[in-house]
């Protein structure tokens, strides 16, 4: 549970997440902007906004390690070492004064006991890896002489020079083409090939959910409304709003010019959450489901869903 | 509504080029030019919506400010409504100007946020002088009930409303003057899956409604193909391939066309296809390449004898227009196409 402090008090925006990432394995976390994705991803890693966010209660196990119970050296070493992370607009997360270069060799040297010589030959490396044309000149570039697509390939760069165990990946495509999005993902997922690392991928997507990612978390508003194999996801979805989700989005197959399906209103203000379910308040109904937290249960094996007796016809 | 053949298209764009000087030195001198749109045709009929597709950095949005007038093109003719726009002087533009409005991807973003929504969706009204004020009030509540917005709304200010509403707002700005083309520059890229839905049947809701034309700029094919009657597909400054929507997503005959529609990944995990990913980025239009650009991308071994060729579309089947690319076709389709 990771809540925010405002000026109208506290405010929970993620709200009893539960999910496990086994190794090696490709997790979706899927839901519309505003529901809490990446404020779920930061708290993993302890990257939230200081210090109007704070993680309230729950524990976030790596490898049987509580991240939020270590010390703050240990967390260092975790982040960017055995996590690594990549965010959606690379341009604000690379230092735009320093030379890429310089960027991966910080990177290297502070998780890696090398001296900066080996390092740089490391990111030259690293660079070549992730698909950069003549890498021993890019080393010199600052992020501004990179196109978007390129950039994000820095960042990728950065977050696997140490062969984290677990990679975070939020929105890391959303701004780009869709050739280059296809190019990213496919880096992606050689990189996981060769390192085995596991990877937690956050988007609004559906279609980069269902070509890459093994399992699902749909989230609603702060909490998480279902979670299944991608496979059983997309033929059976449960939840009212993983089916408004799946039905909203045109697909090329379809008539053109037809009504597509939407889902009507909009995710409230985290301040107006109702402790019920918060799907129903979008519908606007009224009564007993916005009162209590619906049960997140198992329904069928490995697919779970919260049980709202509105939104979820069992 | 596919294009009636008899009437004269609403909008006609002959050859448009639109150079951007770069400059640099010591003296600021001109050395070079950005080739943004270079050689574009096309035409959209009465009611049509037209698509235009292509990746960051091709010129698609550049060709929709230059519609508007908001870019003076280079060269070429932009024919609106059988009249030339295209070198006509800003007063004499005036009365044309609510004839062809444009959309942008976040239009409150780029408006006065001290106006309330009232005051933005009468802005227009009152900038053309149109109607009393009274009269405008009436027309801000019949607008705001046209894109399925309370009429409480006009008290308010748009950052009070979510980004699907606020594109709301913006189309009914572009709707106050009755106008018959809509330039959309991504108008639903910012919004969830589940509000882009509401907004794309609004669009194809008041199209028929009012007969409009639309340009749909977009790089969601999907989305694209929805709301489109044709498509053109735009590569580095030029049309590589322009046909009927259904024709070109079930029978594409550019490779870029191609490359396009297999990156565009499937909302269906039982769907396991070949992704013939792109490599490279789209080069530079301060340098492009001498020959077929999309065949200097790809390193295609007949790029060397596409220089110097002729490159501009023709019509390979009818209604279906793709450039003379040699790098381009099948070996077939360019047997067609040479001797045309």
């Amino acid at each position: 549970m990771t809540s925010f402090q405002t000026d109208d008090g506290q405010v929970r925006a993620v709200d009893g997440v539960s999910f496990e990432i086994p190794k090696g394995k490709t997790i979706g976390l899927v839901g519309e902007s505003g529901c809490g994705k990446t404020v779920t991803a930061m708290s993993i890693v302890d990257l939230l906004p200081k210090p109007a966010g704070t993680i309230q209660e729950g524990e976030i196990l790596f490898g049987g390690e509580d991240l939020r119970k270590v010390g703050d050296s240990r967390l260092h070493e975790v982040r960017g070492g055995e996590i690594g992370v990549i965010f959606q607009e690379p341009m604000s997360a690379l230092n735009p004064v320093h030379r890429i270069g310089k960027q991966l060799v910080e990177a290297i040297v502070l998780h890696k006991k090398v001296n900066k010589r080996d390092a740089l030959i490391r990111a030259v490396e690293l660079l070549e890896k992730v698909g950069i044309p003549s890498p021993e000149r890019r080393v010199m570039d600052y992020p501004h002489q990179l196109s978007g697509g390129m950039r994000q390939r820095v960042m990728i760069a950065m977050a696997i020079s140490c062969e984290p165990q677990l990679l975070i990946a939020d929105e890391p495509t959303t701004a780009l083409d869709v050739t280059v999005q296809a190019q990213i993902l496919e880096l992606i997922e050689s990189m996981q090939r060769d390192l085995g690392m596991a990877v937690l991928l956050i988007t609004h997507d559906l279609g980069v959910i269902a070509e890459n990612c093994e399992e699902v978390v749909v989230m609603y508003a702060g909490r998480v409304v279902e979670k299944a194999s991608v496979l059983e996801l997309f033929a059976n979805p449960l939840h009212a709003y993983t089916k408004g989700l799946l039905s909203s989005i045109p697909r090329l197959e379809y008539k053109r010019k037809t009504e597509l399906k939407t889902i009507e209103g909009q995710v409230a203000a985290i301040r107006d959450f109702v402790p019920g379910c918060r799907f129903c308040q979008r519908m606007e109904r009224e009564g007993e489901t916005l009162v209590e937290r619906p049960e997140f249960k198992e329904v069928s094996p490995d697919h779970w869903v919260e049980t709202c007796m509105s939104c979820y016809a069992g | 509504m596919a294009q009636n053949e008899q009437e004269e298209p609403l909008l006609e764009v002959h050859d448009l080029q639109m150079y951007f000087p770069v400059r640099g030195g010591v003296m600021f001198k001109k050395i070079g030019d950005v080739k943004a749109v270079d050689g574009v045709s096309l035409s959209i009929g009465r009611g049509e919506s037209l698509g235009l597709v292509g990746e960051s950095g091709c010129g698609k949005s550049t060709v929709g400010k230059c519609l508007v007038r908001l870019l003076k093109p280079t060269d070429g003719k932009v024919i609106f409504k059988e009249m030339d726009i295209t070198e006509m002087s800003q007063r004499r533009l005036r009365p044309l100007r609510q004839d062809i409005q444009m959309v942008f991807q976040d239009p409150v973003e780029s408006l006065d946020a001290r106006l309330s929504v009232g005051e933005l969706i009468a802005e227009p009204l009152q900038i053309h002088r149109v109607g009393s004020r009274s009269s405008r009030r009436e027309r801000v509540y019949e607008l705001l009930d046209q894109v399925r917005m309370p009429r409480s709304a006009v008290e308010k200010f748009p950052f009070e409303f979510s980004g699907g509403q606020r594109q709301r707002i913006g189309i009914a700005r572009s709707l106050a003057l009755n106008p018959e083309l809509l330039i959309l520059d991504e108008p639903v890229s910012a919004l969830d899956v589940s509000v882009q839905s509401q907004v794309l049947n609004l669009l194809v809701e008041l199209q028929r409604e009012l007969g409009l034309s639309y340009l749909f700029i977009a790089h969601d094919l999907a989305v694209v193909k929805h709301i489109s009657d044709r498509v053109a597909v735009m590569y580095l400054g030029k049309l590589v391939e322009v046909a009927g929507a259904d024709e070109i997503y079930h029978n594409p005959r550019h490779a870029y066309t191609k490359a396009l529609l297999s990156a565009v990944p499937i909302p269906d995990p039982t769907v396991k296809r070949e992704r013939k990913a792109l490599v490279g980025d789209v080069p530079s239009p301060i340098d492009p390449p001498a020959g077929s650009a999309f065949g200097h991308r790809i390193s295609h071994p007949k790029y060397e004898e596409s220089i110097g060729m002729d490159l501009g579309l023709v019509e390979i089947e009818r209604d279906h227009w793709v450039a003379r690319d040699p790098c381009c076709l099948t070996s077939e389709d360019w047997g067609r196409v040479r001797m045309l």
